[in-house]
């Protein structure tokens, strides 16, 4: 065992030694290498980043929402309603909820207007999120007019800003009293947009869900857990296009690692001649053709990996970005936790080093192979 | 749901490991009609040139089907979240027929591969090529099997539907269910105990006695690997029903999946990977020994084997320390005196 460490550890040296012999073409080579992992790890980075936050977002949403269909087309919930679904067993709370879009033409963006339930705004006031701040350059105790649907001017005084914390989620949010969101978009009065249960065990959910699709024909629960794994399974699903997107750059890689690794330079040759005419045996030569491979892929990975960090916790992935986050004029602005999870090291070591390899393996059993007396004689 | 990163990186590799089998076949049948060591032609010359090359092929193809049987369960206990009814790999696993077909088989090919490997190290070892055409026609035998494994994986990954709800590791290895892991769980725990230690232990001193008969000994060698498959077999019936109730701190949570969740600190590769290793290098003592007789490698096999007894005897008691001490911090008794 020592002996074979030795003798792994000599190799290492004399690869070194070899690698920095020849410096700007392994430093070409690591520099398309490091590029690489970089691109992928900050795809893999920034997307698992974003459903760690959509799913911190949506843990304190509530467990169902109850939307009612007309014509298979969401409708309002009418007077009445929620009293029918009063008896399920495992609701806790039941709230009618009053929310909808309003489009602003100043800014050309959607606005969603919403009733908080506690701490609604007096008459006349609104609680504006941060991105809407930002947009219409408003502070608090401005005034602003919105022109409603109906064509009339409604003045509205901004009590308050939404802290940045939420802005996922609060960007484009305005928060009015229960009279003037009725007043603004001519609601008529006992009716509301959606209703939101909150269910305490997770395991009666589905079951709620159950009942209520049985008690109500015309209502659509929608759960939770449903929106997490869609989100899960969407955020997921851009992500495996980007990295099908990028393959043909991992295949552009292979093709060079192997032209790279082929085209063997005549010292090069002669060094491997000279290598195998002392006494050196072609499994040696695979041993340290490997362990080169090893250091670059090593080094590239190390550095390609701490670039896209970098990139996407201190530079708010600006490259990559818009296709993964998706694309709203007032789109939030926010700051990702930095988490780095096991699978996306392991699948990136997979997209990256498993093609470097394998693009390598027949270009190094040719080096290998070279007959010392033909090429010294050459 | 082919478009999930870690579904790609797999299909990838087992892309890249059929690709390389599938290149070495016709060479294969070219070393199994062609090869004569005395002959001193280019063709043979050539043919010995190309067999390094399809060693170091094989040993990446190896060592990419261990990482990959590892992406895999690790992959499916991340996808858990998206089905239905499924809370650790077992539920993803479920989600359709191909899923444990698939794990057995990569876990399958794993160890053909190794004992493939060992028979690869003593042929290269000895001067004159002795086992050259055995190896070749195994590794004809070895690629429909990786392509089969590699079919079956696709076949479950193009198959997995998120509306499709699934069962959890709760319903399939509880104790009424008729599944032979069902039956394995239901193992009583204090006869399971007795079975883990005395197999491991059984499995430990026929590695011992066979190194110390110097690696020679055609009993020793097939009573080791005999013990080595069923050591693993055992270790696996002791992880269903009794170490990972040690570990989950619960009487009927039988899982062997979960306790490679971060929630569990991912205690199971700790336990796993010893267990892997301990039994492809048992199951390569009984691959090598066969050729234990020949002229040139009477030197060689011994010593290997010797080698490989010591690596088995010590990655098993590793597992059996391991579990031992998973036991040891636990808090529950399941066990009265």
């Amino acid at each position: 065992m020592k002996l074979w460490l030795a003798r792994q550890r000599y190799l290492i040296d004399f690869t070194l030694a070899s690698l920095a012999r020849r410096k700007t073409r392994n430093l070409g080579l690591l520099f398309v290498y490091t590029v690489l992992v970089f691109m992928l790890a900050s795809v893999t980075l920034y997307s698992h980043a974003l459903r760690q936050e959509a799913a911190r977002v949506l843990a304190n949403s509530p467990e169902v929402i109850v939307q009612r269909m007309v014509a298979g087309r969401h409708d309002l919930i009418p007077p009445g309603y929620i009293e029918k679904i009063g008896r399920i067993r495992g609701v806790q709370t039941r709230e009618a909820r009053l929310w909808g879009y309003y489009y602003d033409a100043v800014t050309k963006a959607n606005y969603t207007f919403m009733v908080p339930a506690q701490g609604a705004p007096a008459g006349g006031e609104i609680i504006v999120g941060p991105a809407l701040e930002r947009s219409r350059g408003l502070a608090k105790n401005n005034g602003i007019s919105f022109r409603s649907y109906s064509g009339k001017l409604h003045t509205f005084v901004v009590a308050d800003v939404l802290p940045q914390a939420s802005e996922l989620v609060s960007a484009d949010l305005v928060l009015m009293s229960d009279e003037s969101f009725r007043a603004f978009f001519d609601y008529p009065a006992g009716h509301y947009t959606d209703i939101a249960l909150s269910v305490a065990n997770p395991l009666e959910v589905r079951n709620v869900a159950l009942k209520l699709a049985a008690a109500l024909p015309d209502a659509r629960p929608i759960l939770r857990e449903e929106v997490l794994r869609t989100y899960a399974s969407i955020f997921d699903w851009r992500e495996g296009i980007v990295l099908a997107l990028l393959s043909a750059a991992i295949l552009a890689f292979g093709i060079l690692a192997w032209d790279k690794a082929s085209g063997l330079s005549a010292e090069e040759k002669r060094e491997i001649g000279i290598l195998k005419a002392i006494g050196w045996e072609t499994g040696d030569v695979i041993s340290m053709k490997f362990w080169e491979g090893l250091l670059v892929s090593l080094t590239a990975f190390l550095l390609g990996f701490v670039a896209a960090y970098a990139h996407v916790f201190h530079f708010a992935a600006s490259l990559f970005g818009p296709v993964l986050k998706g694309w709203a004029v007032l789109y939030p602005r926010f700051q990702l936790t930095p988490q780095i999870d096991g699978l996306q090291v392991a699948t990136l070591f997979f997209f990256t080093v498993v093609p470097y390899a394998a693009a390598v393996l027949v270009p190094i059993w040719k080096a290998a192979i070279t007959d010392p007396d033909s090429v010294m004689r050459g | 749901m082919l478009f999930q990163p870690a579904i790609i990186a797999l299909l990838l590799a087992s892309a890249l490991c059929v690709l390389a089998l599938a290149a070495s076949a016709p060479f294969a049948v070219e070393v199994i009609r062609r090869w004569d060591i005395r002959s001193g032609s280019e063709r043979q010359l050539q043919l010995e040139r190309r067999t390094y090359l399809f060693s170091t092929l094989l040993s990446f193809v190896l060592l990419l089907q261990l990482a990959a049987v590892l992406l895999f369960v690790f992959n499916a206990e991340k996808m858990s979240g998206m089905f239905v009814g499924a809370m650790c790999a077992v539920g993803t696993l479920n989600v359709n027929a191909f899923g444990f077909p698939a794990l057995n088989a990569k876990i399958a090919v794993f160890f053909l591969a190794a004992m493939w490997l060992a028979i690869n190290h003593v042929d290269s070892c000895a001067r004159d090529y002795p086992l050259v055409r055995i190896k070749y026609a195994l590794l004809l035998v070895l690629a429909p099997l990786l392509a089969g494994s590699a079919w079956v994986e696709l076949q479950y990954f193009l198959d997995l539907k998120a509306d499709v709800i699934t069962s959890c590791c709760g319903s399939l290895f509880s104790e009424g269910s008729p599944t032979l892991a069902a039956e394995a769980s239901s193992l009583k725990p204090l006869p399971a105990i007795w079975l883990f230690y005395a197999t491991l232990g059984t499995t430990i001193a026929l590695a011992a006695w066979h190194g110390w008969r110097g690696g020679r000994g055609n009993v020793s060698a097939y009573a080791l690997a005999t013990a080595s498959a069923l050591a693993f077999a055992a270790t696996i019936a002791g992880i269903l029903s009794f170490v990972s109730l040690y570990v989950y701190e619960h009487p009927n949570h039988h899982c062997p999946f979960c306790i490679l969740k971060p929630e569990y600190g991912y205690q199971g590769y700790l336990l796993y990977l010893p267990l892997f290793v301990a039994t492809a290098a048992g199951l390569a003592v009984g691959a090598v020994q066969p050729f234990a007789g020949r002229e040139s490698l009477r030197g060689i096999v011994p010593a290997f084997s010797r080698h490989l007894a010591a690596v088995a005897a010590n990655a098993f008691a590793l597992t059996a320390a391991i579990a031992t001490a998973m036991i040891w911090q636990s808090r529950l008794i399941l066990l009265e005196n």
